[in-house]
């Protein structure tokens, strides 16, 4: 596709802590090549408020190669922008027209509180890791690829899942904020394969219990999330951790 | 895990809608097929008999209680589900995803179960009150109708009645749309919800959910339509 270059209008939502009420404000960038992606545009808009000595818009980004889910925008009403299977800094700004207005919002959700402008708190989504998202015993070093033979399938699938950021684009697009879509990958990855099998029942239960703590909504299988979600997690997944979670609840020992 | 945090986790929940919904969905299947006996055009006499059935077998009437309490709580958890999930979102988007990620009708299960709810309370006072609590108070009676000189309920006669009003027909064909929406998600979303991911069983039960959201309520928008026009003698 040919090079071009564009006059935008932004529309920035701006908040000065988790405190202030927040605003939008418009903003108004000028020679933006079409092969910038859309945080180094955020960059050049940056520099310039910057020169003009004004507060510079805080925005999370860390890899800028769409593997850390760092960056959290909902752009033109989509977390990540209107790409499919994207990232916002892999959203290069030959998806945009000049003269288009651009609307930027922070993830909105109760559970990720607006730290400043565009950053939100997703702490969230750790505390969820931290009640189970792991696998607790010593694994010693790297083992022979074949010495723990796993279906192919169940190995695909796994690492399907694996592929789950943790953006939390899926909370953001869901009408209930449920962070259903992010746990069901985090569960399926593990509980597909045999090293995660031993802590299955443990693992669903006490990340279920945490994401309700932590203030998500649940799920209605709208399948928003899956729309958005930048690596493309299934919503079958979702269907898998309901699975996991009632066999591990009506099979528990409790009375 | 006690019962307690299970059914009030968010998970346990939606499993009751799940549980509650599919076997609203049996009891759907059971009313459709007994109602199409009006069209058997034989002045009700098949209707009455299978309304009589219904009626006086005691296994049935303690289903019914059972399918009373299904409905309430699905009523009730739907409620309770749907004012939770949108207090979990303060401040709303400029510019909402909306239909790019969803279909409205998935979005707007708690909107379309009110609305069935409504008809609910308009379909039991006109037919479940007279039939089970007819000459209690001031509530009407069935009147009577004799069939191969026996004596029976003539319900069939009461849906003559109550369909001759345009505006009634009219409120039933809404719900049956209503219904049809709320069907075409919640058929397979509660299948999702019981943990069914095998995506070559989930592909079967959405196409079955698609078909029975579309045959079965316009088999129930049928009836008050065909009576209302004169179809069934």
């Amino acid at each position: 596709m040919e090079h071009y270059s564009m006059n935008l209008t932004l529309k920035v939502w701006r908040q000065k802590n988790t405190s202030d009420k927040g605003r939008f404000e418009t903003f108004h960038v000028k020679g933006i090549s079409s092969e910038m992606s859309f945080l180094e545009m955020f960059d050049v808009l940056n520099e310039q408020l910057i020169e003009e000595g004004k507060e510079p818009i805080a925005f999370d980004h860390d890899c800028r190669e769409g593997i850390c889910g760092m960056c959290s925008m909902y752009i033109n009403g989509r977390p990540h922008g209107p790409w499919h299977g994207t990232t916002t800094c892999q959203l290069h700004m030959r998806a945009f027209k000049d003269g288009d207005t651009i609307v930027v919002e922070p993830w909105r959700a109760n559970a990720f509180p607006v730290i400043k402008d565009l950053i939100v708190d997703r702490h969230a989504f750790d505390h969820i890791i931290q009640a189970g998202g792991f696998v607790s015993v010593n694994t010693g070093n790297a083992v022979d690829g074949n010495a723990l033979p796993i279906e192919r399938e169940k190995a695909d699938q796994s690492f399907a899942a694996a592929a789950c950021i943790g953006c939390g684009a899926c909370v953001a697009a869901c009408k209930n904020s449920s962070a259903m879509l992010f746990l069901s990958a985090k569960v399926s990855h593990l509980a597909l394969l045999p090293q995660g099998a031993p802590e299955k029942k443990t693992r669903v239960l006490n990340m279920i219990a945490q994401m309700d703590k932590e203030g998500f909504g649940s799920c209605t299988n709208t399948g928003a999330c899956e729309a958005v979600c930048p690596k493309e997690i299934s919503l079958e997944s979702i269907a898998r951790l309901n699975k996991e979670y009632l066999g591990a609840a009506f099979t528990s020992d409790k009375v | 895990m006690t019962w307690k945090q299970i059914f009030t986790s968010s998970v346990g929940k939606k499993f009751v809608m799940a549980l509650t919904g599919v076997s609203l969905i049996a009891f759907l299947v059971v009313h459709v097929g007994i109602n199409a006996c009006i069209w058997a055009n034989d002045d009700g006499a098949m209707f009455n008999r299978a309304a009589h059935f219904m009626g006086s077998t005691v296994v049935i009437r303690i289903m019914e209680v059972g399918l009373f309490a299904g409905i309430l709580l699905h009523i009730v958890q739907g409620i309770m589900i749907e004012m939770e999930n949108r207090s979990k979102r303060s401040i709303g988007y400029q510019i909402p995803l909306g239909n790019r990620g969803s279909k409205w009708y998935s979005r707007s299960m708690g909107l379309l179960g009110t609305l069935i709810l409504l008809f609910l309370i308009m379909h039991i006072y006109h037919f479940w009150t007279p039939s089970r609590l007819g000459g209690i108070g001031n509530i009407h009676e069935l009147g009577m109708t004799t069939i191969d000189g026996k004596e029976y309920d003539n319900l069939f006669g009461e849906m003559i009645k109550v369909f001759q009003s345009p505006v009634v027909v009219l409120l039933y064909v809404l719900a049956c749309i209503s219904l049809a929406y709320h069907l075409l998600h919640g058929f397979a979303s509660a299948f999702r919800t019981l943990g069914l991911h095998n995506q070559r069983y989930y592909t079967i039960v959405k196409s079955i959910g698609n078909i029975f959201s579309v045959i079965v309520p316009i088999a129930f928008a049928m009836m008050p339509i065909s009576i209302y026009l004169g179809w069934i003698k």
